[in-house]
């Protein structure tokens, strides 16, 4: 019983000196962004780069498929109930707020976020933030920062690239494949799609922006400087991330509706 | 502890030919002391070698000095500035006239030779274009390899790695020059030419310069003065002749490799014939 006791004490002592560590450091990276945005924004535009430009690929096949199946799906559903011209606005509506900041999140999290955990991980376990320390170089301002803001600043335009992407291939089988009527598809849209949708959408794109890019530089900042450790740290980005995005949009959906 | 700490200092020598003092040196891994009232001096303008058999913490022991780790008690005072009591900035104020190159040289794998020799300068300094570009050229001259700037670090051999490594950390013309094994994998050609470089660069510039090396033959033709480490302490000092004239029975058996002595060569362990004949009853 002892044991039992000590046992949920340890892990409870851990999860609370991790959680707040984790806290101290996103703190960190909030109080340099400022700096790096005004004398280095060329690293920026690197991290951008590499975070949003070379994940554009697997976002738009995966926005074209999820569309296109939202299309089939809405027109075998409604058509049931008489209310296929609807098609437009169940997908515009599920991409809008759900399923494109969701979906386009956990991508994110498996292509640049794994990118992001592993290449800090193995310049950490081959010295290189020690020679920058070093060199009176700070790494996490030089490294960490600009791979944070890079990610926080692709994902919204990666869920809008994901989105309209989607919308295209929704189009593509509602209309050319199932004939449903290409007025009454776009009309239905525009009517039932309000702004506040919009934001809703913009703002989970950027609270999943800044949590997938946040836990991605935390695991490879905090990776075991070993093969075995940067591997771990590469799955828990995807699997911590890909919980996180869930929960929050759960919770961001409730404080939203 | 604020008292102890007083009173280390106050140990101190001061002496303005010390560039590196420690005192009471505690530091311990987990269960594991690694060193335990470790006391060194390391002279301004003089190449000091570290040396002792592996796992002695010689690399720990450069960490320590550079502050990327924080001893359990004593104090490490550089120039008469205890790093320990450094703020982050005063700590990078204090890394700028260090350089250290590391084991596996830690090149970044982001940048080619040239801007891997160039980072140092880029980050701390607003020198154009054409002023850097001449700084790194000589640097790299210098190590041989200017003809290697526009390789990758992936390119590289080990040693030649290795030299990049050091170009770099020559390349702000720091005060104090730390070497973690400068002669692992180099062919006796390069390993020749960079001896040579660290005896001359430290005599010119009159720069102090730390070695850690297993290489007693090589460290021997350019240290001014050895420390011996084991068990956690200073076991031998001196120049490389009174430590090779030396009686311990350690000194001697580090200094001419030999099999038999107070060092072991196997790793604590069971007896060899008892685990070998459990193994084969399971």
């Amino acid at each position: 019983m002892n044991a039992l006791i000590r046992d949920i004490y340890n892990s409870t002592h851990e999860f609370v000196r991790t959680f707040g560590a984790f806290q101290l450091f996103f703190l960190r990276l909030i109080r340099h962004s400022p700096r790096m945005i005004v004398r280095r924004p060329g690293l920026i535009v690197k991290q951008i780069y590499n975070a949003g430009a070379l994940s554009m690929v697997i976002i738009m096949v995966c926005g074209l498929f999820v569309g296109g199946v939202l299309g089939l799906q809405g027109y075998a559903n409604l058509s049931r109930f008489n209310a296929e011209d609807s098609v437009g606005t169940v997908v515009a509506l599920a991409l809008i707020k759900e399923l494109g900041p969701v979906i386009t999140a956990l991508l994110f999290a498996g292509r640049a976020g794994t990118a992001l955990s592993s290449e800090i991980g193995l310049m950490k376990a081959t010295d290189q933030l020690a020679a920058m320390e070093m060199m009176a170089v700070n790494p996490v301002r030089r490294v960490l920062v600009p791979r944070f803001l890079g990610g926080v600043i692709a994902m919204p335009f990666l869920v809008a690239v994901f989105t309209c992407i989607g919308l295209f291939g929704a189009h593509l089988v509602s209309i050319d494949l199932l004939s449903v009527d290409v007025g009454a598809f776009w009309q239905q849209m525009q009517l039932s799609v309000s702004m506040d949708d919009i934001r809703e959408g913009i703002i989970k794109s950027f609270v999943f922006g800044v949590v997938a890019s946040l836990l991605a530089v935390w695991e490879g900042y905090n990776a075991m400087p070993t093969a075995e450790g940067v591997g771990r740290a590469t799955t828990r980005t995807v699997v911590i991330s890909a919980i996180a995005v869930l929960i929050l949009d759960f919770m961001i959906t409730a404080v939203m509706l | 502890m604020l008292r102890r700490r007083e009173n280390w200092l106050k140990a101190l020598d001061g002496s303005s030919e010390n560039l590196i003092e420690i005192r009471d040196l505690m530091y311990s891994r987990g269960s594991r002391v690694i060193f335990k009232d470790m006391n060194l001096t390391i002279k301004r303008g003089e190449v000091t070698a570290l040396m002792g058999p592996s796992g002695t913490g010689k690399t720990t022991l450069l960490r320590l000095i550079t502050r990327q780790l924080v001893p359990q008690h004593g104090v490490i005072c550089v120039d008469g500035v205890d790093i320990s009591s450094l703020n982050q900035a005063g700590l990078y104020e204090m890394r700028k006239r260090f350089g250290m190159l590391f084991q596996n040289g830690a090149l970044l794998t982001d940048y080619n030779v040239f801007e891997n020799v160039a980072f140092p300068l880029r980050e701390h300094t607003s020198l154009s274009n054409r002023l850097i570009r001449h700084v790194v050229l000589t640097k790299l001259h210098a190590v041989g390899l200017r003809g290697a700037a526009d390789m990758w670090p992936s390119q590289l051999s080990g040693g030649m790695a290795r030299r990049v490594a050091l170009a770099r950390a020559m390349v702000m013309d720091p005060e104090i020059l730390i070497y973690d094994e400068p002669f692992v994998g180099l062919d006796p050609i390069s390993m020749g030419v960079i001896v040579r470089l660290v005896r001359r660069m430290n005599d010119a510039l009159g720069i102090t310069s730390i070695i850690v090396s297993h290489d007693v033959a090589e460290v021997s033709t350019v240290a001014d003065c050895s420390y011996l480490i084991s068990d956690g302490k200073v076991a031998a000092s001196g120049s490389p002749d009174e430590l090779h004239a030396a009686n311990s029975e350690l000194v001697r058996q580090f200094m001419h490799g030999m099999a038999d002595g107070p060092v072991a060569f196997h790793f604590e362990a069971p007896d060899y014939a008892e685990q070998l004949l459990g193994r084969d009853a399971e």
